[in-house]
């Protein structure tokens, strides 16, 4: 009976219920992460050195192959000699949780390696610009052109099978050519976020624009309005709540976009953390950086829903 | 329909009835319709022949009459009602509004559609409001206006509540608000109380016809609910489908004022029977019938339920 329940096609939950299972999601893969990084026998595929004893080229820390450390315990033993000691580890590549953990403060309060680079939250404050500005430019053109396209069929032939075309271009392959129109610096990664957006945009826009109600478009004619009129009266208000929805989407594939773009010309901001502190093998703060995205990016988002929904109050499908 | 008594033909009209019809005929003609016809095109390619929905559509209407249009399903209706809004444009004929031909949708006819067509971003006063600000009033007039269409529709105590808290029979009133804060000169209404429960829907019938009595416009309304029409209408126009064609012009010969207690006088029977012989009469011949499979039994023998 219960289970029939939940498992009707788009059961109604209670808050309470949605609101658990939604903290289980996050609990679920953090529970398999710990699994896998505190008990040995699931994976554990190397074994990290503590003590190196008598074997020359055994430093602490080091991870060997568990061959290996057994052949060496072996000779070792053989020969009377000073054994070495070390314990079952994950690849340095899988940090445990808590290691993540503490890089979250630690990566924070660690001063740059050298004096001009910047600390961490430059560098994401870095990333959170070209993000704005992308999206914004993008969105200065793409949502009315959207919109136009949506409302126009003369418009939306003119314009969109050539957008349809482009929207499969990879932006990233417009990379060097970014560079050698705008230089090395903040420009070019801007404009590839400008190209992953903008052409999605505009269809994403326009498609929604044309599932407004006709019905909506036709009493509003017979109450004697007129072409330019409908467009600011009804189509724009009649799809705000909907195309406000289509506008955190897009934030979040512009996102998406980040690492790529700011490969681009002198790698810059948290893309530039993130590759600086893998060089240094130090994946704790690789870590904590993609996931400080993720996390900057579900909370815009959590915003902006709230924001929705107190804009429009009338919205009655004001889920997603 | 048991102990058939004989009615009267419903072309029979009481002195008072027929004094009320010479005053409406002597009233000026607002809606003329002329050999009116309306084709959709076939599918092309797949070599479907073209759809006649209006054929040779003539009729008129006087100022102050309450016309209902009604015929079978897919006779037209719509279609027609359509093109009288400007919404749709028709393939022949003419139709003039006040002697004016009528080429789009206009302020001076109102519409109120079957669905529910109140914009939902706008609260029930701006809702009434719109069409008056963007025929160029002014924000206080405007609001001044539509507070008096509130108050004569009894929804007042609604104006600053938005379109979905609000049940079918309000919102169809806020509608009819809506099309008539415009001041037209006629109503279009194409099966407004289609949606509603049988309680409701006789609750707005009354509503509307208080409505009429009240202000100076002309009603076209379309239903399939011949009871409704012939409570509504002084005349009721009978369509028939494939193509629609006009059948009659009835004069409804049941007194004024209309109440619900006539739905059993004999001038009402008479119309009623009158209208379902030329509806239904005619499409129990009709290539509809073989739609319908004769099905063969699944319930048990001795399982009967009649
Ligand atoms: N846009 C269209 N394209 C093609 N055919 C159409 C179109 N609109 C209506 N028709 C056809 O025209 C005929 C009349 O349709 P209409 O909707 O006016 O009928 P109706 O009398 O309003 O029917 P109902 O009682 O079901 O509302 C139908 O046969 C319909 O299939
Ligand atoms: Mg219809």
């Amino acid at each position: 009976m219960r289970r029939k329940k939940y498992f009707a096609v788009h059961a109604e939950l209670s808050p309470r219920a949605k609101t658990l299972l939604g903290i289980f999601s996050f609990v679920l893969p953090v529970l398999v992460w710990c699994i896998v990084s505190y008990v040995p026998a699931v994976w554990h595929p190397l074994v990290v050195v503590s003590d190196p004893g008598s074997v020359s080229y055994f430093q602490v820390d080091m991870r060997v192959d568990p061959g290996t450390f057994a052949q060496e315990t072996a000779t070792a033993a053989a020969e009377n000699r000073a054994l070495p000691v070390g314990k079952p580890a994950n690849p340095v590549y899988l940090p445990a949780p808590d290691e993540v953990l503490k890089a979250f403060y630690t990566a924070f309060t660690t001063p740059p390696a050298s004096r001009d680079s910047p600390w961490l939250h430059q560098s994401f404050w870095h990333s959170i610009q070209i993000i704005f500005w992308g999206f914004t430019i993008s969105s200065v053109f793409g949502v009315p052109l959207g919109i136009l396209c949506g409302t126009y069929t003369p418009i939306s032939r003119v314009t969109e099978p050539f957008v349809e075309f482009f929207r499969y271009l990879p932006a990233p392959a417009f990379g060097a050519l970014a560079v050698a129109v705008l230089g090395i610096y903040d420009g070019p990664k801007i404009a590839i976020i400008v190209i992953g957006t903008f052409f999605q945009q505009v269809l994403i826009i326009a498609n929604t624009t044309r599932k407004l109600d006709g019905a909506l478009v036709e009493a509003a004619l017979t109450l004697g309005t007129k072409n330019v009129q409908l467009l600011r009266r009804v189509v724009i208000p009649g799809i705000l709540p909907d195309l406000f929805r289509d506008q955190r989407i897009l934030l979040g594939w512009a996102w998406t976009y980040l690492i790529v773009a700011e490969l681009i010309g002198t790698t810059s901001g948290i893309t530039w953390f993130i590759t600086q502190q893998a060089r240094y093998q130090h994946f704790p703060n690789v870590y904590a950086a993609i996931f400080m995205i993720g996390i900057i990016g579900l909370g815009t988002d959590l915003v902006l829903a709230y924001m929705g929904k107190r804009f429009f109050p009338w919205d009655s499908n004001g889920k997603v | 329909m048991n102990a058939k008594k004989t009615l009267p033909s419903y072309l029979e009209q009481t002195d008072a009835v027929k004094a009320r019809f010479d005053r409406l005929k002597a009233r000026e003609v607002i809606l003329e319709v002329n050999n009116l016809g309306k084709s959709f095109p076939g599918t092309s390619g797949k070599g479907e022949k073209e759809t006649v929905a209006l054929k040779d559509v003539s009729f008129q209407t006087h100022r102050r009459e309450f016309l209902c249009i009604v015929g079978p399903s897919g006779c037209g209706k719509s279609t027609l009602i359509r093109i009288l809004a400007g919404l749709e444009t028709s393939t022949s004929g003419k139709v003039l509004l006040e002697g004016k031909p009528v080429t789009g949708p206009g302020k001076d006819r109102g519409m109120v559609f079957q669905g529910y067509t109140l914009f939902p971003w706008l609260t029930v006063k701006r809702n009434v409001m719109f069409g008056l600000e963007v025929n160029g009033a002014g924000h206080d007039e405007a609001e001044s206006q539509a507070l008096q269409w509130l108050s004569l529709i009894g929804l007042e105590k609604f104006a600053n509540a938005y379109p979905n808290q609000l049940s079918g029979g309000m919102k169809q009133r806020v509608a009819i608000a809506r099309a008539l804060a415009n001041q037209p000169r006629i109503l279009l209404m194409d099966e407004p109380f289609g949606a509603l429960d049988a309680q409701t829907r006789a609750r707005m019938q009354a509503h509307l016809l208080e409505i009429w009595r009240k202000i100076d416009i002309t009603i076209i309304f379309i239903t399939h609910d011949l009871d409704e029409a012939i409570y509504l209408a002084d005349r009721v126009l009978v369509l028939k489908a494939h193509p629609g064609e006009v059948q009659e012009l009835i004069e409804v010969p049941v007194a004024h004022p209309r109440s619900t207690d006539q739905f059993i006088t004999d001038e009402f029977l008479a119309t009623k029977a009158r209208l379902e012989e030329l509806i239904y009469a005619k499409s129990s011949h009709d290539d509809e019938e073989e739609l319908y499979p004769m099905m063969s039994r699944l319930a048990e023998v001795d399982d009967n339920v009649e």
